[in-house]
């Protein structure tokens, strides 16, 4: 095995980053279908994020891609070569668990040099090369302890760094931040996000957190009962889903019943311009997102669509959710803090929305409160 | 036993108000003299009598006599046979733990071989002696074994019967510790399935695996009923002349050889107890 | 990387509807071994018992059946020594009191350990593992004096029951402690304690129940190790089922009721561990 340096350039990363190649994946448990006609492409040295309620096929995808488990049908060919039939062994991949993973009577140093052993490097080169990677994540110091003697996001980090001490072709992540504290969840997030980008390496990242998934991934995938539903940039997942799943489970949204007419949709006396152009004139729900709809003190007591009261207002930190009864429903609207601060429970409010493009879905049975986002 | 007299929510419960502090360990004070009186009175009473003539005083160099040649053979003998079994029980019981544990871990094999298992671990003894004496002894339903008589042959397979199910009661935990990310972390860095076993699987289940040999030599040493019941008229091992000792005692004078004897049982028992001990405590820390 | 070969499979496009990879093959692999596994196991543990069975059932004449020797569990009587059925009876009682006698002593023990004193468990752990250590044989000896100076002949075996439970301490602990670990102890008696039960409610009607299936385990090795106890009995003079047995064998060895006994004692103990494996089940809903 040649001796790569680690800080590749975007043109060394590119070189040596390879297509991963996913076509018509389908697996069944008995009757339950985990994964139905799968069709997924990671270009060289992209990082895609699959996100999706429990259930929906994203570790399964991971874990087809791994080796550890069989498809039914469909083909897998990285860099070009096919590998479906491979076994998880030869398949030159890392892999980063939930948890768990490291081997508990292996010191740090041995965990990490355990896959270069394996391919029987000798044991300076293998030492070296265990150090540096240690020294990617940051843990050189730790290099003679036990995993049960360090933190758990200091666990992960060693993972990371056995996975690519054997300089595989893919990256796989299943979950690995699940587990871990909140703070540490998101230093941790980011620290994988930047080694991925200096190693350069093809990666998949599994996670059921949208926030990581859009902070960190060059495209996400959001899948739902064995199927993407969409595979976009992370900015174009969030403001245009393409479908009413995707933009439930994305952030949240508020369903309000709208009429379209003539590419456009009236939403309580509002027009909005659609995400779609040609959706056909009806009756509609359109979903508009918190943080397009501004609140205003309104004193006077006529009433109208978009006048309504304060209900409850939910401190998150820098901002804040301000529930408002209009009436007939309830929306809710995201607002600085400092701007919610003079909206406190009670006071009458005036809305406006932003003409930001609405996602509008056909099923007006359901209208009325904001969607929460999949626990 | 004090009750609470208020609903406190999310506070710590506490005894109510004026009763005199009595300390919680007392609670344990009915196991503990039960132990006490039982377990621990007795033998220290065969520690202390091993220690002193018949006639009272002492007489530490009793234990010289353990280097008795009788008493060395008889303790070689129980040695051989223990070791015999103790080693088949604990590689055979391995196996079928191994099996045991890669299956359904609700299903109905798991739990019928586990309910076995705690059963036969507890029916050597005589009942053991004769179904095997009905199986392969001289009028042998399935074939004689001329071996049979042979001590530590035919008497080895009979304890061999016992210790395999109390292997797969002890081993069995230690199986289920084995976390299935580490097999599939393993495979995904390039091992195969020896490989697996030869770097991670065997190293981690090793102190496991010693232990529960050492429990099973311990438990080996102990048995009695079982060799008695194979052979009556000679005493091959320590328990059975022990045993002869006590019965065999007229007035007073033979008690202190059976104390000797068991004497030199408890320090070996205690051995190997210490080092099973040992052995579980590094286990459970990897595979808890 | 080498390329992907077949591996003496035919081409990808047939193996279209069923997963054929390395997992799956795995995996068969696994279960032959299995299989082959609990064969050759269960033969060899199957087959003296069925000898014994076999040969419970045998006639006066070689080759023929007979049920004689069942029947004679009920009357038989060796001579100078007790019926066979007197020693049955004695060894189920002292089973049953045994039983009590050790749950009633650890199952609290245990949980107030648990609860409130919980330097404790290590000494607890160490007491209940020693009688592994220190074999029954030397019990007696030292038990000997302690019955001899009580006159014990005069007492029922069922006096039995006192060194019977520090037998059974190794086997109901190591149960009793699994089941114990597996519930959430502390949040279980905080919670009944603030609600105002006491101690003694907390264990007996809200973690107890908790733990049927680890007390029903316990009581299950306990039984079985009472019926099948031999030489403490033995060798202090008492005369328990074991005894019998072996007192039968010495004076005629070939008896049937030997082999019909033994039998029906397994066949119990069997009996009573499916019913236990059963009763301990938690009922399991949907999904």
């Amino acid at each position: 095995m040649t001796s790569s340096p680690l800080t590749r350039t975007p043109e060394g990363a590119a070189r040596n980053a390879v297509e991963v190649r996913m076509e018509g994946l389908s697996r069944h448990y008995g009757a339950v279908v985990a994964l139905d006609r799968l069709d997924l492409t990671l270009q060289p040295g992209e990082l895609v994020a699959l996100l999706g309620p429990s259930g929906c096929g994203k570790t399964t995808t991971l874990r087809l891609l791994a080796g550890l488990e069989d498809a039914d049908t469909g083909h897998i060919t990285v860099g070009g070569k096919d590998i479906t039939r491979l076994s998880a062994a030869k398949r030159d991949m890392g892999m980063v668990f939930q948890a768990y993973s490291l081997f508990p009577h292996m010191t740090v140093r041995q965990n990490v040099a355990f896959g270069l052993r394996l391919r029987r490097v000798g044991a300076a080169q293998r030492d070296k090369r265990a150090l540096e990677m240690l020294d990617l994540v940051g843990l050189s110091t730790q290099a003679d302890r036990y995993p049960h003697q360090i933190s758990g996001g200091q666990q992960q980090r060693v993972a990371l760094a056995r996975a690519l001490a054997i300089e595989p072709q893919v990256l796989l992540l299943d979950e690995p931040l699940s587990a871990l504290d909140a703070k540490v969840r998101a230093q941790l997030r980011d620290e994988i996000r930047r080694i991925q980008l200096e190693v350069g390496i093809t990666t998949l990242f599994v996670t059921h957190d949208q926030e990581e998934a859009l902070a960190i991934a060059d495209r996400v995938g959001v899948m739902r009962e064995g199927r993407i539903e969409q595979l976009a940039p992370p900015t174009e997942v969030y403001s245009r889903p393409a479908t009413s799943f995707v933009a439930e489970f994305v952030g949240l949204s508020n369903r309000l019943t709208g009429e379209v007419r003539g590419g456009e949709v009236t939403v309580r006396g509002r027009t909005l311009p659609l995400v779609e152009s040609n959706v056909p004139d009806g009756q509609v729900v359109a979903l508009v997102r918190p943080e397009a709809v501004t609140l205003a003190s309104h004193t006077a007591p006529e009433p109208g669509p978009l006048v309504g009261t304060v209900i409850a207002v939910t401190f998150l930190g820098a901002t804040s959710r301000v529930t408002v009864d209009l009436g007939d429903i309830t929306i809710l609207a995201q607002l600085s803090t400092s701007d919610a601060a003079a909206l406190p429970a009670g006071s009458r409010v005036a809305l406006t929305i932003r003409p930001d493009p609405v996602l509008v879905s056909a099923d007006a049975a359901s209208a009325g409160p904001a969607a929460e986002e999949e626990a | 036993m004090a009750v609470a007299t208020t609903t406190e929510t999310g506070a710590r419960p506490s005894w109510s108000g004026r009763r005199p502090s009595i300390p919680a360990w007392t609670g344990t004070v009915p196991f503990l003299a039960y132990v006490v009186v039982f377990l621990l009175w007795p033998t220290g009473i065969v520690v202390v009598d091993s220690l002193k003539h018949p006639n009272g005083n002492w007489a530490l160099s009793n234990i010289t006599e353990l280097g008795n040649p009788l008493v060395r053979g008889y303790f070689i003998g129980s040695f051989k046979l223990c070791l015999l079994s103790s080693a088949l029980g604990a590689v055979l019981g391995a196996i079928l733990a191994y099996a045991v544990a890669s299956g359904n871990p609700d299903g109905v094999v798991r739990r019928l071989y586990l309910a076995s298992s705690g059963v036969l671990a507890q029916f050597g003894g005589v009942t053991l002696a004769f179904a095997f004496l009905v199986l392969i002894g001289p009028v042998g339903l399935l074939f004689h074994a001329s071996w049979y008589f042979e001590f530590p042959w035919g008497i080895g397979l009979i304890y061999t019967y016992f210790e395999i199910p109390l292997m797969v009661l002890v081993f069995l935990p230690a199986i289920d510790g084995l976390k299935v990310q580490w097999r599939e972390a393993s495979e995904n860095l390039g091992a195969s399935a020896w490989q697996y076993w030869r770097y991670v699987g065997a190293p981690l289940l090793a102190p496991a695996f010693l232990g529960g040999a050492l429990l099973l030599f311990a438990n080996a040493l102990s048995a009695f009923a079982t060799i008695q019941a194979w052979e009556n008229q000679i005493a091959y091992t320590v328990p059975q002349q022990i045993s002869t000792a006590l019965s065999s005692e007229v007035g007073l004078s033979n008690v202190n050889v059976a104390d000797l004897l068991a004497l030199g049982m408890v320090i070996m028992v205690a051995i190997v107890m210490t080092g099973y001990a040992l052995l579980q405590r590094r286990a459970a820390r990897w595979l808890r | 990387m080498a390329a992907v070969t077949a591996l003496g499979e035919t081409p990808a496009a047939e193996s279209a509807s069923h997963p054929r990879g390395m997992q799956s093959r795995r995996r068969r692999r696994l279960n032959l071994f299995r299989y082959v596994v609990f064969t050759v196991f269960g033969l060899f543990f199957v087959l003296p018992l069925l000898a014994m069975a076999r040969f419970s059932l045998e006639g006066a004449k070689l080759g023929t059946w007979s049920l004689t020797a069942w029947r004679q569990i009920a009357s038989y009587q060796g001579t100078g020594i007790p019926p066979l059925l007197s020693a049955i009876e004695i060894t189920l009682e002292l089973a049953v009191i045994t039983c009590v006698v050790t749950l009633a002593l650890l199952v609290p023990t245990m949980i107030w350990i648990r609860l409130r004193v919980q330097w404790l468990a290590r000494t607890m752990e160490f007491l209940c593992l020693l009688p592994l250590t220190i074999p029954a044989i030397v019990l007696v000896v030292g038990l000997g004096r302690i019955y001899n100076r009580i006159q014990h002949y005069s007492l029922s075996a069922l006096m039995l029951f006192w060194v019977y439970v520090i037998l059974a301490l190794p086997y109901a602990y190591r149960a009793l402690a699994a089941g114990l670990s597996a519930i959430d102890v502390t949040t279980l008696s905080e919670a009944a304690r603030s609600l105002g039960a006491s101690w003694f409610t907390v264990i007996v009607r809200v973690i107890a129940p908790n733990m049927r299936q680890a007390i029903l385990n316990a009581l299950l090795l306990t039984f079985a190790l009472v019926l099948g106890e031999f030489t403490i009995a033995y060798l202090l003079l008492y005369t328990n089922l074991q005894v019998e047995l072996y007192s039968i064998s010495r004076n005629t060895p070939n008896a049937g009721v030997l082999f019909s006994t033994s039998f029906a004692a397994l066949l119990f103990a069997f009996a009573l561990l499916l019913i236990l494996s059963y009763a301990g089940r938690r009922r399991r809903g949907r999904g």
